[in-house]
C-alpha cells in the first residue's frame, strides 16, 4: 500500500528457505548482479566476479568464488541481511538503514561497531533509543529503551519482547497521566525492549512514534504530503467546522501562536513543516525533531476550537490596583503553567511566584468571595446589578 | 496479493479506555493469525485516520470502523480522512445495511474495502447475548429475564436509534429472552424509566457504546437510578423490585474482535484464522444469512 521500491535496489527472490548460508544465496544472486555497500558480483561466460573496495576477484570458478566471498564474509553477510532478513517496505528499510549510519558508515567500520560484544550503534528516534548489534552472518538485533536511560542496567528496566506493547506504553507518562498525543516529550522510563528482529523494531518504533518512520521516509524521499493550517481548518467539520471562522483574512498572528503553543519542542517532537499556507509561512521556529509533522493535528484542532470561541470575544480596558511584585507574580505563575514546572516548585520556596503558597496568599488577598480579581466583574453588568 | 486489517476508531484526547477496545480486539486478530497486518487509526488520536494508510504494507487494507451506528463518523469523517472517494450513497444502506465498498484512496497506491460499521452487522445480536450471559454468569440467561438494548439515540441522526432497534428485533425473534427493549439516552423510550418497560423482576442492560467512558459509567448508571452517591453501581442492582444486570460497554466484549473479522471477510477478505476458533465464533447467523 506504500511507496514504490526505491530505485537502483534489486529486491531479490530468494529461495524456500529462510536463512540462506550467505556465500550459497550470493552465487544465486550472482547471474542478477549484485551493488550493494560497495559489494559488486557479476556472473558471465568467464565465470563469477567479486569486488569490493581494495579487491577485485575476476573469472572465478565456483570453488573460488566462495573462496572470494567467504574472504570477505562482512560484505556479503550484510548484503544478505538486507535483501533477506531486514522487512523490504521502503519505509522500514531506510529506517533500519539509518539507525546503523548505513549511508555514512562503510561495511567494516559497522562490522566493527556492530559487534555484539560492543555497545552496538544506537541513535535517538524522539525519547526512543535504538541500539542495533550483530548476532551472527550478518543477523541484527535491535534493543530500545528511553533514550535517558540507554546505560541504565537492564535488572533495573521491565523488558518486554512484543512490539505491540509499545503502544501501550506509551499512553501514560511517569505520573500514570494519560498522553493523548504520542509525540509529546514525556514518554515513560522505565522499560526495555531486548532482541528484536528488524521487523519487530520497526513495530515498537511505530508503536510508540505512530507514522512517523513513515512520513520521515517520505520527506526524504521528497515526497512529503503537506497540509497547510488553512487547508485543514477548511476541511473541518461538526464541531470542529468553527475553527475555519478564525481564518478572516487578518494575517496569521492567531496561527502563530498555535504553533508556539502547541508545536514547540518542548510540547511536541515532531519538526513543523506545515505553515499558514504554501505560500506563507508562520513566524515561529518549526522545531528540530527527526521526523515531520505534516499537518496540525487533531489536539491543535481541537484547541484551535476553543481559541476560536475565546478570540471571538473584543477586549475590555479593566483597572485593577496591583503592587509591581503582585503584577511580576501573576506573570510568574503564567509561565510557570505554560511551561510545566508547577510540579518543580518546591514546598517551601516562597521565594518562587508560583509557589502555592504564594499563589494562595495573592488570592487571599485580591480576589473578592466570588472569585473576581481586585473584586472587578467580568462583566459591567455584574458590576450595575451588584455595584454599590 | 497481501491483506491488512485497519480498524479504525473514534479515540479520546482525555479518556485512556477510549482506545482500549480497538487495542485490544487487534491485539486478538494478530494473535490469531488472521491477518498479514492489522493496525489501528483513531479521529483523536495516533495514528490519524490521515496518516494511517501510508503504515501498512498490503495492497488491500479492509477498513472496518469500531462504530456503533452509521451516520456522521462512517458516512463522512473516516472516508474523508482517509482519503477516499466515497459518497454515503455508495452504501446503498437502509441506515442498518451497509456493507463494503472498493476504493483507491488517494495518497497511497493500493486497494481500500471501506466496511459497514461493526455495530449494524448482523452478528452483533450474538455479542449482545454473549454479554448478557457473562455479565450475569449464567450460559443459557434468558428465561424470566428482559433484555434492554440500550442505545444513544439523537435526533440527530435516525441512524443512531435503527441500529439498536435492529438487534432489540433480532434478539426478540429468537424467543430466548422473556422481554426485548430498545431504550435511548437522549430520545423516547428512554433508560430514565427502565423498570417501567419491564414486567421481569430481571433486567440485563447492554449498553450499544465501543468503549467505556462518560456515557457508559457515568450518564447511563445515573439515568437508571444504580449510581450510589460516588457514582458506582453494583452488578446486580436492586430498583424498584427488580434487579438490574448493568453490562457496561459492548465494546469491551471479547467476541467483538470475530464482528469485525465478520466485517472484513463479507467485504471478501481471505480470513486466515478466528479469534473464537474454539468455539466462540459466532456462526449462528453465517449459514443461513439474512
Amino acid at each position: 500500500m506504500i511507496d514504490p521500491p526505491p530505485t537502483g535496489r534489486a529486491v531479490i527472490e530468494m529461495s524456500e528457505r529462510a536463512d540462506p548460508w550467505p556465500v550459497e544465496a550470493l552465487r544465486e544472486a550472482a547471474t542478477d548482479g549484485v551493488d550493494f555497500d560497495g559489494l559488486v558480483v557479476t556472473r558471465d561466460g568467464d565465470g563469477f566476479h567479486l569486488a569490493v573496495p581494495g579487491a577485485s576477484y575476476e573469472g572465478l570458478s565456483a570453488v573460488a568464488f566462495a573462496d572470494a566471498a567467504r574472504r570477505h564474509g562482512a560484505y556479503v553477510e550484510n548484503w544478505l541481511f538486507w535483501h533477506q532478513h531486514a522487512p523490504q517496505t521502503p519505509a522500514d528499510w531506510a529506517f533500519l538503514r539509518w539507525i546503523e549510519r548505513a549511508d555514512d558508515l562503510s561495511v567494516p567500520e559497522r562490522d566493527e561497531r556492530l559487534r555484539d560484544d560492543g555497545d552496538g550503534v544506537t541513535r535517538e528516534w524522539g525519547q526512543v533509543a535504538v541500539t542495533v548489534r550483530l548476532t551472527g552472518n550478518g543477523r541484527r538485533r535491535y534493543d530500545l529503551r528511553h533514550a535517558d536511560e540507554v546505560d541504565v542496567a537492564r535488572d533495573a528496566l521491565s523488558t518486554y519482547a512484543d512490539p505491540c506493547e509499545a503502544r501501550r506504553l506509551r499512553k501514560t507518562d511517569d505520573d500514570g497521566d494519560y498522553r493523548p498525543l504520542s509525540t509529546a516529550p514525556t514518554l515513560p522510563h522505565g522499560w526495555a525492549f531486548v532482541d528484536l528482529g528488524p521487523a519487530a523494531a520497526v513495530r515498537a518504533v511505530d508503536g510508540f512514534y505512530p507514522a512517523t518512520i513513515a512520513n520521515w521516509h517520505r520527506e526524504r524521499e521528497g515526497v512529503l504530503d503537506v497540509t497547510h493550517w488553512h487547508e485543514t481548518v477548511s476541511r473541518q467539520t461538526g464541531i470542529y467546522g468553527v475553527v475555519q471562522t478564525w481564518d478572516r483574512g487578518e494575517g496569521h498572528a492567531h496561527v502563530d501562536r498555535v504553533a508556539e503553543a502547541c508545536c514547540d519542542d518542548s510540547q511536541c517532537l515532531k519538526r513543523r513543516e506545515w505553515e499558514y499556507d504554501a505560500e506563507t509561512p508562520l513566524s515561529v521556529d518549526g522545531g528540530s525533531g527527526v521526523f515531520p509533522c505534516r499537518e496540525p493535528c487533531s489536539m491543535v484542532i481541537a484547541a484551535a476550537r476553543e481559541w476560536t470561541r475565546l478570540e471571538a470575544e473584543q477586549s475590555r480596558t479593566y483597572a485593577f490596583d496591583l503592587t509591581p511584585s503582585e503584577k511580576e507574580q501573576i506573570e510568574t505563575i503564567i509561565d510557570a503553567v505554560a511551561d510545566g514546572r508547577v510540579d518543580e516548585i518546591r514546598e517551601g520556596d516562597t521565594g518562587d511566584g508560583a509557589n502555592r503558597y504564594r499563589a494562595r496568599y495573592l488570592r487571599a488577598k485580591l480576589f473578592d468571595e466570588v472569585g473576581n480579581l481586585c473584586g472587578v466583574p467580568t462583566d459591567a453588568d455584574d458590576a450595575n446589578a451588584d455595584g454599590p | 496479493m497481501s491483506e491488512a486489517l485497519l480498524i479504525v476508531a473514534h479515540g479520546s484526547h482525555l479518556n485512556p479506555k477510549s482506545s482500549a477496545p480497538a487495542q485490544d480486539h487487534a491485539d486478538a486478530v494478530r494473535a490469531a493469525g488472521a491477518f498479514d497486518e492489522v493496525r489501528e487509526a483513531y479521529w483523536k488520536e495516533e495514528p490519524s485516520l490521515r496518516n494511517a494508510l501510508r503504515t501498512v504494507a498490503a495492497d488491500e487494507v479492509y477498513v472496518v470502523p469500531l462504530f456503533v451506528s452509521e451516520g456522521y463518523f462512517t458516512e463522512e469523517v473516516i472516508p474523508r480522512e482517509l482519503r477516499l472517494d466515497f459518497e454515503a450513497a455508495d452504501w446503498d444502506s437502509d441506515g442498518t445495511s451497509a456493507d463494503s465498498v472498493t476504493l483507491e484512496p488517494s495518497d497511497v497506491d493500493g486497494t481500500v474495502h471501506y466496511c459497514g460499521p461493526v455495530g449494524t452487522h448482523r452478528a452483533m445480536t450474538d455479542v449482545i447475548v454473549r454479554r448478557a450471559e457473562t455479565v450475569t454468569g449464567t450460559p443459557d440467561v434468558g428465561e424470566g429475564v428482559g433484555l434492554a438494548v440500550v442505545g444513544h439515540g439523537t435526533k440527530r441522526n435516525e441512524n443512531s436509534a435503527k441500529a439498536i432497534r435492529y438487534h432489540a428485533d433480532r434478539v426478540r425473534e429468537r424467543d430466548r429472552f422473556a422481554e426485548v427493549r430498545a431504550l435511548f439516552m437522549d430520545e423516547p423510550p428512554e433508560i430514565d424509566d427502565v423498570t417501567d418497560h419491564f414486567e421481569s423482576e430481571a433486567i440485563v442492560v447492554v449498553p450499544l457504546f465501543v468503549a467505556d467512558g462518560y456515557h457508559t459509567q457515568e450518564d447511563i448508571p445515573a439515568d437508571l437510578g444504580i449510581a450510589d452517591g460516588d457514582g458506582d453501581y453494583a452488578v446486580p442492582t436492586r430498583l424498584d423490585g427488580h434487579d438490574i444486570w448493568y453490562a457496561g460497554a459492548i465494546g469491551t466484549e471479547p467476541l467483538m474482535a470475530d464482528v469485525i473479522l465478520e466485517r472484513a471477510a463479507d467485504a471478501g477478505a481471505s480470513v486466515d484464522a478466528w479469534p473464537g476458533d474454539d468455539g466462540d465464533r459466532p456462526t449462528a447467523d453465517r449459514a443461513g444469512g439474512d
